[in-house]
């Protein structure tokens, strides 16, 4: 006992800078990840005049709202932000719909013909038509250009997220389903009294996978929506970063005190607008989906 | 837990397809959905592969499903062109140059991380910086690329003035156009994004490991390094390979949305990568046939290197993938 306590006496000192490394190197990962959104955030607020002058800060000396007023009476953001929330909502209930009635068969050891099924999955994993017969499907063979259902569709069951359902389910004890079955309930009954309630957890963090898919999804709405009324915010928000002239040439709107519009703040303000919501949702989830994660590895 | 519970199911030998049907009704509807979703949209699609085997055009006939009957056959041919065209080398360099940086730099960093976070003490800072280096998966591309070009641009960028004052006026390094900084770029990109919420499957490997024997490896004298060489990694290895066969399988996969809102004129030799070509070729210009060639090359090798990578991993004892 004497002898272990003079070893730990003695490797301390160079011990502890290790830790003190370890959490100088966490700390400062963690603070990279932030300092970027400070700064969106603390410019978004900022007026144009202090963005240029000053470089980083975090609290602007003068608070200007200018950037969002510009926002919301241009609109686009507005718009594209309502219709994202419908896109999402919509999509994600596809989603859960979909994936949660094709897992629950997949779960049970009792449905015949289960490996062929489970194998109809995994072959997408592995093998896909690709890009372009899947685009010519959507926009040529269904006519879904500028409809959301190109954006609902091609991606309704994502296989990982449906195994890691599938592997909730199947790790459920079966002794409550056998009670079920007693009072003679039918598997629809079962799926939707007993197993559904239970699964919570992972349905609660599948429906967040699937909802930050929707509200961060820009290249299928670039590629089949162009109807301007049903621009999504990554759409718009892409513009608006992107072709800065735009904000500058709208001489049609009065500018007020400032005589110019806040570019630099505007980009930073949509950047925010466009993020808040799925930040929003995220501390609700949070509990649920590291939980999910844990339950659905990866494995089949 | 799962293969437990089927070996009480009792092994009816008889029991037909019908039977099973009869039994068990609603599961067979509740699978109908799903099926046909996977009919339509990846089985559909590759039939459409058959166009890379056409000289193919959608005015070969009357509607888009005609013109599959009406276009000419014409073997490997458009593979051919494809191969020896001035485009391949070019795409298949940049992808591989992409993918292969991010293997030996974005691949361990969610291994170094949990490696680091498993390592802390004090559960507070734990947590708070768990929460906050798992905000950026949540974040969109765009606004990826939005921060990028507040941060780096030549014109309003912070991290750029920053930088002039470090290197110079001219030598300051313009990430956004520099098409020697392009693979950087995006790996750091990803890196910033991706590192922090790669560690949860890590961590839920760790939190497993039973703390009695970092106890015991303790009494017995074993060193931090130690501890973590003999206990700590063995504990996640499985799951590292099952990554790392992921991760192989996607080499070709450098994901389109990406790559497509950093692509400018400045550094579009070192940018097209497979799934631009694929977009640009096939959905802008219309040249459907050589851009289903393209994408089905891709396929095939992600096919070829997912097998291969699992087949390899369970010769050296590893689960592998499935």
């Amino acid at each position: 006992m004497a002898k272990t306590k003079t070893i730990k006496i003695k490797r301390s000192p160079g011990d502890q800078l290790v830790q003190a490394i370890i959490y100088f190197l966490v700390g400062a990962f963690a603070l990279a990840t932030l300092l970027p959104f400070v700064y969106i955030v603390a410019g978004s607020f900022a007026t144009e005049r202090e963005l240029t002058e000053r470089a980083f800060f975090v609290f602007p000396h003068t608070l200007s709202l200018n950037a969002y007023q510009y926002i919301f009476k241009t609109g686009d953001a507005v718009k594209g932000i309502i219709n994202s929330v419908f896109v999402t909502t919509v999509g994600v209930t596809i989603n859960m719909v979909l994936s949660a009635t094709f897992a629950y068969p997949l779960s049970r050891p009792y449905f015949k013909g289960r490996t062929f099924f489970t194998n109809l999955v995994i072959i997408t994993m592995l093998f896909t038509g690709g890009m372009v017969p899947t685009y010519m499907l959507v926009a040529n063979l269904l006519h879904l250009k500028n409809s959301y259902w190109a954006l609902w569709l091609p991606g309704a069951i994502n296989p990982f997220n449906m195994l890691i359902i599938k592997n909730y389910f199947q790790g459920l004890p079966s002794e409550l389903e056998e009670a079920a079955r007693m009072d003679g309930c039918n598997d629809g009954q079962i799926f939707i009294r007993i197993i559904l309630p239970l699964s919570k957890p992972v349905l609660a963090s599948v429906a967040l996978f699937y909802a930050v898919t929707h509200w961060n999804s820009y290249f299928n709405a670039m590629m089949y929506i162009s109807d301007s009324s049903k621009e999504v915010i990554q759409i718009v928000l892409r513009r608006i970063i992107f072709l800065t002239s735009k904000v500058a040439n709208e001489s049609n709107f009065d500018w007020g005190a400032f005589g110019m519009p806040p570019q630099k703040a505007v980009k930073m303000a949509t950047t925010v607008v466009a993020t808040i919501p799925i930040l929003c949702i995220y501390p609700f989830v949070q509990k649920y989906f590291t939980q999910g994660v844990m339950v659905g590895s990866v494995k089949g | 837990m799962s293969q437990k519970a089927e070996r009480f199911v009792p092994r009816k030998k008889g029991v037909t397809l019908k039977q099973a049907y009869r039994s068990h009704k609603w599961l067979y509807i509740m699978i109908i959905p799903g099926v046909i979703y996977l009919l339509v949209f990846h089985y559909l699609p590759m039939g459409g592969l058959v166009m890379a085997f056409q000289d193919f055009s959608p005015y070969n006939g009357d509607t888009m499903l005609g013109a599959f009957f009406h276009s000419p056959f014409v073997g490997l041919a458009v593979f051919k062109k494809f191969f020896t065209g001035p485009d391949f080398i070019r795409i298949l360099t940049n992808t591989l140059s992409i993918s292969i940086v991010s293997l030996v730099f974005y691949f361990p960093a969610p291994i170094l991380l949990a490696l680091l976070l498993n390592e802390i003490k004090n559960m507070a800072f734990k947590k708070v910086t768990q929460t906050m280096v798992y905000i950026p998966h949540f974040i969109s591309m765009v606004i990826v690329a939005a921060l990028t070009a507040q941060l780096f641009s030549t014109t309003d960028g912070l991290v750029y003035h920053w930088l002039i004052g470090v290197f110079g006026k001219s030598h300051a390094p313009d990430i956004m156009s520099n098409p020697k900084l392009f693979v950087p770029m995006i790996v750091g990109q990803n890196m910033w994004k991706e590192t922090g919420y790669g560690t949860i499957i890590f961590l839920a490997a760790l939190s497993g490991v039973d703390v009695q024997l970092y106890e015991a490896a303790e009494v017995d004298g074993a060193n931090r390094w130690q501890k973590m060489w003999h206990i700590t990694l063995p504990a996640i290895r499985s799951t590292i390979v099952i990554m790392l066969i992921l991760k192989v399988g996607t080499i070709l996969n450098t994901g389109y949305e990406q790559i497509f809102l950093m692509q400018n004129s400045m550094n579009r030799t070192v940018s097209d990568v497979f799934d631009t070509y694929i977009y640009t070729k096939g959905v802008v210009n219309g040249n459907y046939s050589m851009a289903t060639a393209a994408g089905m090359f891709k396929s095939i090798v992600c096919m070829i290197m997912v097998l291969g990578a699992n087949k390899l991993a369970k010769l050296f004892g590893e689960s592998g993938f499935y």
